[in-house]
């Protein structure tokens, strides 16, 4: 699950992690109050779960209450377009105001889990406000790497060994081992899968302050994050992956006209390279999910369909668990509650295959028939 | 001779009581496999379906039946602790079927095992099936399989279940088949797996599925350029991903380049892997390896 920066920045704070002051705000009277609290200079960022803000006029720098407001009313309740967005974009409801900082370095900071070592990674750079992704594509050997044994957890001496390799001045050198720990701790405690401070400012004061944050909590964690559940945005989500979500499906939305309704995460995969292959473009990423009953494959099909650039549907189940003549029936009950007969590539393995063939030969639907993915690839450029 | 499970195979299910540990145990008998113990905290001494003894813990299943292979199908926030119950009492293998457990979990659990001779599969996976000694240890549908001497090692669930297909269609039997799991921290990985496979003497070669994600591909293939003896064909799904978006396995998801398919792949190819150029070219590649092997 992802967070809002503002978000992120309170569960930093409260884990001592210093961050600018400052406050959300959701109207632009509210923007210009704010402002003016802080003594009419500031800089005012949209709160979007993407990317590239900056650059598509999301944040800006005020230098009075007036400026705050006006560049407010032109932003709350518009959409927002980044390159990490769909051309669509993302809404804005909120923006965080906050003081200006001056800026003696730009360093980056974060905390991933890493598959090869199975243990937390702290990861730092002098290279501040960049992708750090550009960074370990440019210059590799400056990206600082501290792997944290989950037995003892975080030590002083790793959060000094980065401090140093930072070359930060001897007097940052504790500071910033203690604030390391403590997005360490807040990491561990709030089940993170990414905490990512990028800039961490030294201050011309000499101070660090997390200038921007980022945080994504575990999804399979949630059960025991409950209070964190309320940060929840589905607004920032694609409308239909946010309702396959409540379902409990696995939908992800691609540009493609070939909508996919498959079992498995690994075969929803293939499927959509298979249509790649095929010359055509897949519509979306698909998991039903293996315990699913009908409510649950009508539901997937109807999603599908809402998605006005489907115009066929590749149904690719393999019966296990979850048995074709299941599926089958939930594409049937899905194109008559919505009244449309798309053209149907099916191809149903396993459990109750022909039942669930049956099913939609005598359904009238518009459906052609694969044994194999070779014969699925030749049906979609038929 | 197999990897991970054969005919010795003595398998304790926990969560047998379950709806899903139920019904899976029941396929599993029906394939053949050596079921001799369930456990289920408070239904110890109790008899499932009038043939299987349940125990209250791990440990007693080993000493009683010498249950030497684990089977779990415990909800998420319990796993973790069902996995470790059982390597703290000397299971072998540990097959873990359960989807959603925590990362943090999975990191403690990880550091565990790297202490003890525990192998742990997934989890989220379908688990591990020996066709050539009726062992199957997982969710897999059984009939689809045939003894022979591919190993099959992948990431995916009903994407392995596709390659098993391919391949016996085409007549290919299978010596063992693991699914590793779709998570970012697991338990074996494609090495560990690989190492396996290389070593065991009904092995000829391995079909390897990969997906986006972590760099657990690129991990096999340094191993497989240094150490493989036996021909690998690979095959990495994901190609049409977006960055940054979760495709359904918690640990599929491009975070940097070296996750993506195409990087992953040029690293297999690199470290002599035969490419499988799409999902519908799985049997047709593990064949023409085949056939070039036996001429």
């Amino acid at each position: 699950m992802k967070v809002h920066e503002y978000q992120a920045k309170s569960i930093l704070a409260e884990y001592g992690v210093p961050t600018p002051n400052g406050s959300v705000a959701t109207t632009s009277k509210e923007v210009s109050s704010v402002v003016n609290s802080l003594g009419g200079k500031a800089v005012v960022k949209a709160q979007v779960h993407a990317g590239g803000r900056g650059k598509a006029g999301g944040v800006k720098l005020v230098s009075s209450p007036e400026e705050a407001e006006s560049f407010a009313e032109g932003l709350i309740g518009k959409q927002i377009v980044t390159f990490q967005t769909g051309p669509e974009g993302v809404p804005v409801e909120k923006l965080l105001v906050e003081e200006t900082i001056g800026v003696e370095r730009e360093l980056y900071l974060a905390i991933v889990v890493d598959g090869s070592t199975k243990r937390h990674v702290i990861i730092a750079s002098q290279s501040g406000g960049m992708e750090i992704e550009e960074v370990a594509a440019a210059t590799p050997e400056k990206i600082l790497r501290v792997i944290v044994d989950p037995n003892v957890g975080y030590q002083a001496y790793q959060g000094r060994r980065i401090a140093y390799g930072l070359e930060l001045d001897q007097s940052q050198v504790r500071p910033a081992a203690d604030l390391i720990g403590n997005l360490y701790k807040a990491f561990v405690e709030r089940d993170c899968s990414l905490a990512e401070i990028n800039p961490l400012v030294v201050t011309s004061e000499g101070n660090l302050l997390a200038v921007d944050a980022k945080i994504n909590i575990d999804d399979d964690a949630m059960f025991r994050q409950q209070a964190l559940e309320e940060m929840r945005d589905s607004s920032q989500e694609d409308q239909l992956e946010a309702e396959a979500t409540t379902y409990d499906i696995s939908y992800v939305k691609l540009d493609g006209d070939v909508g996919c309704l498959v079992n498995g995460a690994g075969l929803a995969m293939a499927t959509m390279d298979i249509i790649l292959a095929a010359g055509a473009k897949p519509a979306n990423f698909l998991d039903v999910g293996g315990s699913a009953d009908v409510e649950k494959c009508t539901k997937a099909v109807e999603i599908i369909l809402a998605d006005s650039n489907v115009s066929r549907i590749l149904v690719n189940i393999f019966g296990g668990i979850l048995s074709c003549d299941t599926a089958a029936q939930g594409v049937v009950d899905a194109c008559k509650n919505k009244g449309v007969n798309p053209k149907l590539v099916a191809r149903l393995l396993g459990s109750n295959a022909d039942e669930g063939k049956k099913i939609l030969e005598n359904s009238g639907l518009n459906v052609s028939f694969a044994d194999t993915l070779t014969e699925v690839a030749e049906r979609l450029t038929e | 001779m197999s990897i991970l499970v054969d005919a010795n195979t003595r398998v304790v299910v926990q969560g047998i009581t379950g709806r899903e540990g139920g019904n899976h145990a029941r396929r599993c008998i029906e394939y053949g496999t050596n079921i001799v113990a369930g456990v289920t905290p408070g239904r110890g001494g109790t008899l499932w379906e009038d043939q299987v003894p349940v125990y209250n813990t791990v440990a007693q299943a080993v000493s009683d039946q010498q249950a030497n292979v684990s089977l779990i199908f415990v909800p998420a926030p319990f796993a973790g602790d069902a996995i470790l119950e059982s390597a703290d009492a000397g299971v072998g293998v540990v097959a873990c079927i359960t989807e959603g457990i925590p990362v943090r979990d999975m990191i403690s659990i990880a550091e565990y095992l790297k202490h003890s001779s525990t192998q742990l599969i997934g989890p989220n996976c379908p688990g591990v099936i020996t066709p050539g000694a009726n062992c199957k240890v997982g969710i897999m549908p059984g009939n689809i399989h045939t003894a022979g001497n591919v190993g099959v090692v992948s990431r995916s669930g009903t994407l392995t279940y596709e390659a098993v297909q391919q391949l016996s269609t085409l007549g290919i039997g299978q010596s063992t088949c693991v699914g590793i799991g779709g998570d970012s921290v697991s338990g074996m990985s494609f090495v560990d797996v690989l190492q396996r496979f290389n070593d065991d003497e009904d092995t000829d070669m391995v079909v390897l599925i990969g997906e986006i994600g972590g760099t657990k591909e690129q991990e096999a293939a340094e191993f497989i350029s240094s150490n493989m003896k036996k021909p690998v064909a690979g095959l990495v799904v994901g190609a049409s991903a977006p960055p940054g978006k979760r495709m359904g396995h918690a640990g599929a998801i491009i975070t940097g380049t070296a996750a993506r398919a195409s990087e992953k792949a040029k690293a297999l190819a690199s470290a002599g892997v035969v490419p499988i150029p799409t999902p519908a070219d799985i049997g047709r590649i593990a064949q023409e390896i085949y056939s070039g092997m036996t001429k």
